[in-house]
């Protein structure tokens, strides 16, 4: 799913059927993608899904096999990265170690041949708050505000679009989250449209407008937060964006906007305008749900649920206490790892591992998805992201000189 | 229950060893130095006599001396520059490219530090009396800008390897051309190793003995001159020079730590 290009004023930045191959790997498969001015725009996925590979294109570090760059309305696809309007907050910063934070800061604002800098540089110290650091070293400095000067040192010159490339990744949980509001307070006080590549989906879902959840070169879904959230379009972003519950059942008919399903012998009710797959009756879908909109109640309580609510019985297998809420693991006949978030305001004793349990949920909270794909897509990204480089390093030697 | 000695030399034992080793390294130095101000009985400087500033009131009051301690200078200056410039150069290309011939260059780069000094000074001169060049200082020159070239290209292609190239990358983001990013980012930060380079050719270039003796014909270089004087009788001066530069080098190292030193300092 990608929008269509088409040539808006609004638009920062256009890319046109680019894309990126090395040798017989393509990085990046053919991408149309719009980013509108002043926006806060995400790529998301995991690690080699070609995310850093579309942002360093964009900066023009990485030349496009095919397709081009437009910024503002004009092609730079021929252009160095010195001449586009447009900045980057690198992976681990890349501050200059030999330059105190005032040079990194005014650096380039020297290179356009500014002469007094010293004004801006103090206001933009400001707004990172850090005043009183200017002649400090980055080797000084702690991770956070290492951050907050390589932010600085990219925004000062005012560029069309900000880049950031997984900026929070170095930090730890705490900072993190800080650093978040942070970014997201500074892109509303200075308007620019800032496009932000991560692998946390958290993090992407937290600061930005639009996110674009990227897999294997392409950019399976794109949209706004909550509606990639509640409504995502394959399995690959119901399980990377959050968790998802995901019943393959069989379509027994159609009623009114309802789709009714059969699984394990259970009926289940889709609304048919959350059903992004194509359903005939005896077809096979996969009904999915997420794990906070269910309800637990124990099996002697079953007569207590209202009448048409999607429900399936269960025995539990873990429950983990986590504050907030508690997590339940189910095992069903519909599927043997039901994931159910109950949030701690009258917690039952007998929901304990072991007991038998049903769960209900309210129907339009299911939507629907083509059967025919994989039903773990996506599952394991973060903990492949654990394990690989950042991606775009094995390629950063190429690009050096 | 332990001494008290035992225990004195536990916990100094670390500085006690630091201590002995300085001595064995910084001794004959000191020799030198004290030897500097005697006054010899016959023509060698072996055995102490008496006190006298003599030779350091007249440090080229020895024929020829000077004249070849001068020559040694110019030959160290211009040899450093040629092959730090020559050097700093290939390092970035072997560093930096994938080329035909780049493993091979990597390996001949290491051959003047691994062979004997003898056979390379031996097969140069033969070389330069087939191609009938004079003897003189331009084939010491050459000859030492060979060998110092090898040091060079080791210091800065470790330095080289280790630098950030998103550093570059950084730099062009933010509106540096490539000569800006050179000049302002690569340049400076490969400096601590260009530098290591420069020291060590410059000292290897003003020492060297076995080399320059087969490439000099009738020219003589300052260590020359040391070797040929010491058949016939060391004169004074050798040991002041000898200590003028050791006291320069040491100046010039305390110079470098306490300005290092105080830009570390300054910021914390």
């Amino acid at each position: 799913m990608t929008t269509e290009p088409t040539a808006a004023p609004g638009d920062a930045v256009r890319l046109s059927a680019l894309s990126k191959t090395y040798g017989s790997f393509t990085a990046v498969h053919p991408l149309d993608l719009t980013v509108p001015a002043g926006s806060f725009f995400a790529l998301l996925g995991a690690s080699g899904c070609g995310k850093t590979t579309t942002l360093r294109m964009i900066a023009g570090l990485e030349d496009p096999t095919t397709g081009s760059v437009a910024l503002g309305g004009k092609d730079v696809t021929a252009l160095p990265p010195y001449k586009r309007p447009v900045n980057t907050v690198f992976q681990n910063y890349a501050l200059f170690p030999h330059l105190d934070v005032y040079e990194n800061v005014a650096f380039g604002l020297r290179r356009r041949g500014i002469k007094s800098v010293k004004q801006q540089v103090g206001d933009m110290l400001d707004l990172v708050q850090l005043g009183g650091m200017a002649r400090r070293k980055p080797h000084q400095l702690s991770g956070g505000q290492q951050q907050r000067v390589a932010v600085a040192r990219a925004l000062i010159n005012k560029p069309e679009v900000l880049l950031l490339d997984e900026p929070l990744g170095a930090l730890d949980l705490k900072l993190r989250r800080q650093m978040q509001l942070e970014l997201k307070r500074i892109q509303t006080e200075v308007g620019i449209t800032f496009i932000h590549v991560t692998h946390d989906q958290e993090e992407a879902m937290t600061m930005a407008d639009t996110v674009a959840v990227m897999n294997a070169g392409r950019v399976e879904q794109l949209g706004a937060p909550a509606d990639l959230y509640e409504n995502p379009g394959s399995t690959f972003v119901a399980n990377f964006l959050g968790t998802s519950n995901l019943i393959e059942a069989e379509v027994t008919g159609t009623s009114g906007g309802d789709i009714q399903l059969v699984a394990a012998g259970q009926r289940l009710t889709l609304p048919a305008a959350r059903c992004g797959a194509e359903v005939t009756t005896g077809g096979r879908v996969l009904a999915g749900v997420r794990p906070e909109k269910i309800a637990l109640v124990h099996r002697d309580d079953e007569d207590a649920i209202a009448e048409g609510r999607n429900r399936v019985p269960g025995r539990i297998v873990d429950s983990s206490f986590i504050g907030v809420s508690t997590q339940y693991v189910i095992d069903s006949p519909v599927c043997p790892e039901l994931e159910v978030f109950v949030p701690n305001v009258e917690r039952d004793g007998r929901l304990v591992p072991g007991a038998p349990v049903v769960l209900h949920w309210n129907p339009a909270h299911t939507f629907g998805l083509d059967a025919a794909q994989d039903i773990d897509a996506g599952l394991d990204a973060d903990a492949v992201e654990a394990a690989l480089s950042p991606d775009g390093a094995g390629t950063a030697a190429e690009a050096a000189v | 229950m332990q001494t008290r000695p035992m225990r004195w030399l536990r916990k100094n034992v670390v500085v006690l060893a630091g201590v002995l080793a300085l001595g064995y390294l910084i001794l004959p130095n000191l020799v030198v130095l004290a030897f500097s101000f005697n006054k010899p009985k016959g023509r060698f400087n072996y055995t102490w006599n008496h006190f006298s500033t003599d030779a350091w009131q007249h440090p080229c009051g020895v024929a020829d001396m000077c004249g070849s301690l001068t020559l040694s200078l110019r030959l160290a200056v211009y040899a450093t520059i040629g092959a730090t410039v020559l050097g700093t150069m290939t390092a970035f290309a072997l560093a930096r490219y994938r080329f035909r011939g780049r493993a091979a260059t990597n390996m001949l780069i290491f051959l003047p530090m691994a062979m004997p000094e003898v056979v390379m000074g031996a097969s140069l001169g033969t070389l330069f009396l087939n191609m009938r060049i004079r003897f003189g200082f331009w084939t010491i020159l050459i000859a030492h800008t060979m060998f110092c070239l090898s040091f060079v290209v080791v210091a800065v292609k470790a330095r080289v390897m280790s630098m950030d190239p998103r550093l570059e990358q950084a730099a062009q983001d933010l509106y540096a051309t490539p000569a800006q990013t050179f000049l302002r980012i690569t340049l400076p930060l490969a400096a601590p190793g260009i530098a290591a380079g420069a020291l060590l050719s410059f000292a290897l270039s003003f020492d060297d003995y076995i080399i320059t003796s087969f490439n000099a014909g009738n020219t003589v270089t300052f260590p020359m001159f040391v070797w040929g004087s010491a058949q016939r009788g060391t004169p004074v001066q050798v040991n002041v020079i000898g200590t003028a530069m050791f006291v320069v080098a040491v100046l010039l190292v305390v110079a470098g730590q306490l300005v290092g030193g105080r830009r570390r300092g300054a910021r914390t």
